[in-house]
């Protein structure tokens, strides 16, 4: 699905997150949101959730408005940075939330939920652990249990916060291979937010870098990482790039 | 560093004393007086009222308890506990909710709000609760003449305990609310879950226990209220507590009768107590009030 934003500006109160910015992003794309800390990346990426909305400004999806949607109707797998896996429930119940939270004239049968359940376990390569509490997982195997819960819901796109942040660096290489595999393989477009350059630049078609400041934060520069790289389109985005 | 060289290897422990503890004399001291000032301020007085009510052995106290005079106020009692704690558990849940889940002007003053109670006297609330439904007010007339009568009745009884004992369940769910967060919830309306389905899959197992433990409190609460309940109740013996029951009792000379429903009540708040004790041993990790103890 394509993903539009159109002039999108939002302030909390007298704190301006973000300066209106517009942004296009190409049906299966996998796009990093990257900036430093208060440049409104995760307010970016909770408007296009549905999780917030904005003070002014559209989100299209495929050409249509989606700005007035519900956080339910926009049917985005939102990947928290935290992971926020229901902790009372084991990772299967997890994985199948969103499907027992469907209309029952569109919730698969019992076993169909088993079934598909059972296949994301064996896509995320965690196969065994369904039983398990979050609490009972690693880091690593959470953030994996995150990914699996959200594409249950056969989103239309993927948008996670900092997937990797609170890992070590060796986890976050191998999962950062699982992601980039995980998107050729759905085909979904895919946003994701890093303040981790390396991260961006190796693993995303497309990065959008951004910046903070008094006004909010705002869009520095779009374009493939070898681009980005090659001719750094501010001062700020050379800056960042270079540290 | 010297003289631990001289030390015995049998006691080292005494030589590393943590900063915060204190002089041993000034331990045993402090020890000594909290033991005499529990013994004398609490067990005392209740194994009096156990000793008291079974003077003349179980039976006499069973009967007192069942005789026509009594029976009524244990019944009002548990009538009235078992409409409020509900009501409050709802009221609770909602404030809490309210409060952690949104962002919004005049949140410090709704805190404050919901600790009213605590801070009014519960006899001034029974008064309001007279002064706004008694018979000479207009909402009062109205609602008699309608055959609801509120003040010296069941609903000016539940009322005067729902205000007396609306902080507890609140107050209790704040804090795990709020350390909880609303990642969990945000994350299920995002897989399609809507509000009220959220509230029930999600919000509603994580505070469990914490809820649990407010009810509990509030009910003890409830079933000892005695100020605000003797307010609206005026005396009738048609509305009148276990609390209210024990101290006509005591007036009457009946000291059997009011002994063994004071036995009672205690016993009820004992297994509350206990009830409590044992959430706390279980899920200690759920309840604010152990966050709030360190
Ligand atoms: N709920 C909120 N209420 C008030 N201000 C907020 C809220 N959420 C974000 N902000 C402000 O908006 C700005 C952008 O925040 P945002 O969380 O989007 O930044 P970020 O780029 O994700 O930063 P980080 O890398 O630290 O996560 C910050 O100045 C922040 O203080
Ligand atoms: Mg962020």
């Amino acid at each position: 699905m394509k993903i539009e934003i159109d002039e999108i500006s939002k302030a909390f109160g007298a704190t301006a997150a973000l300066t209106p910015v517009s942004l296009s992003i190409p049906s299966g794309a996998l796009v990093a949101l990257l900036g430093p800390s208060g440049s409104g990346k995760t307010t970016l990426l909770r408007i296009l959730g549905g999780l917030e909305f904005p003070t002014s400004g559209r989100v299209l999806f495929d050409g249509q408005d989606a700005t007035g949607l519900t956080v339910q109707q926009r049917r985005a797998g939102f990947v928290f940075q935290s992971y926020a896996l229901f902790r009372h429930m084991t990772v299967f119940e997890n994985i199948a939330y969103g499907l027992r939270a469907r209309a029952r004239a569109v919730r698969p049968p019992k076993a169909e939920i088993t079934r598909r359940v059972t296949k994301l376990l064996e896509l995320i390569q965690l196969p065994d652990i369904g039983a398990r509490y979050p609490s009972q997982l690693s880091g690593g195997q959470r953030q994996r249990v995150a990914l699996a819960r959200a594409l249950a819901i056969e989103p239309r796109m993927l948008l996670l916060d900092e997937p990797f942040g609170a890992l070590d660096a060796k986890v976050r290489k191998e999962l950062r291979q699982g992601l980039r595999d995980i998107h050729d393989e759905t085909g979904l477009t895919t946003v994701f937010v890093t303040h981790d350059q390396e991260e961006a630049m190796e693993l995303a078609d497309l990065v959008v870098v951004m910046s903070g400041s008094q006004n909010g934060g705002r869009i520095e520069q779009i374009g493939r990482p070898a681009d980005i790289r090659a001719r750094p389109a501010t001062d700020f985005v050379r800056n960042f790039i270079a540290a | 560093m010297s003289d631990l060289s001289h030390s015995s290897p049998a006691a080292p422990a005494a030589r590393f004393r943590s900063p915060t503890d204190e002089a041993p004399l000034a331990r045993w001291l402090l020890i000594a007086f909290v033991t005499v000032a529990l013994a004398v301020l609490v067990f005392a007085p209740l194994i009096a009222v156990f000793v008291e009510a079974l003077s003349k052995g179980w039976e006499a106290a069973w009967k007192s308890l069942i005789s026509r005079e009594a029976l009524p106020a244990i019944k009002l009692t548990l009538t009235v506990a078992a409409i409020a704690v509900p009501l409050n558990a709802a009221f609770g849940i909602a404030a809490a909710w309210f409060i952690t889940k949104f962002d919004f002007r005049g949140k410090a003053f709704l805190i404050t709000l919901i600790d009213l109670p605590f801070s009014v006297s519960p006899v001034v609330a029974g008064l309001c609760i007279v002064l706004l439904f008694g018979a000479n007010t207009a909402i009062g007339s109205w609602l008699v003449g309608n055959g609801f009568p509120i003040v010296f009745a069941l609903p000016g009884i539940v009322l005067a305990t729902v205000f007396v004992t609306f902080p507890f369940v609140a107050r209790e769910l704040i804090p795990v609310m709020i350390e909880q967060g609303r990642a969990e919830e945000e994350a299920a309306l995002t897989l399609g879950a809507s509000g009220w389905r959220t509230f029930l899959t999600v919000t509603l197992p994580n505070i469990r226990w914490a809820l649990l433990y407010g009810v509990l409190l509030s009910n003890a609460r409830a079933m000892g209220e005695f100020g605000a309940v003797a307010v609206v109740s005026g005396r009738r013996e048609s509305a009148t507590t276990m609390p209210l029951k024990i101290e006509m009792f005591y007036n009457e000379y009946q000291a059997a009768a009011a002994f063994s429903m004071a036995g009672l009540l205690a016993f009820l708040a004992l297994l509350t107590l206990l009830l409590k004790t044992w959430l706390e041993n279980r899920h200690a990790g759920e309840l604010s009030a152990n966050r709030r103890g360190h």
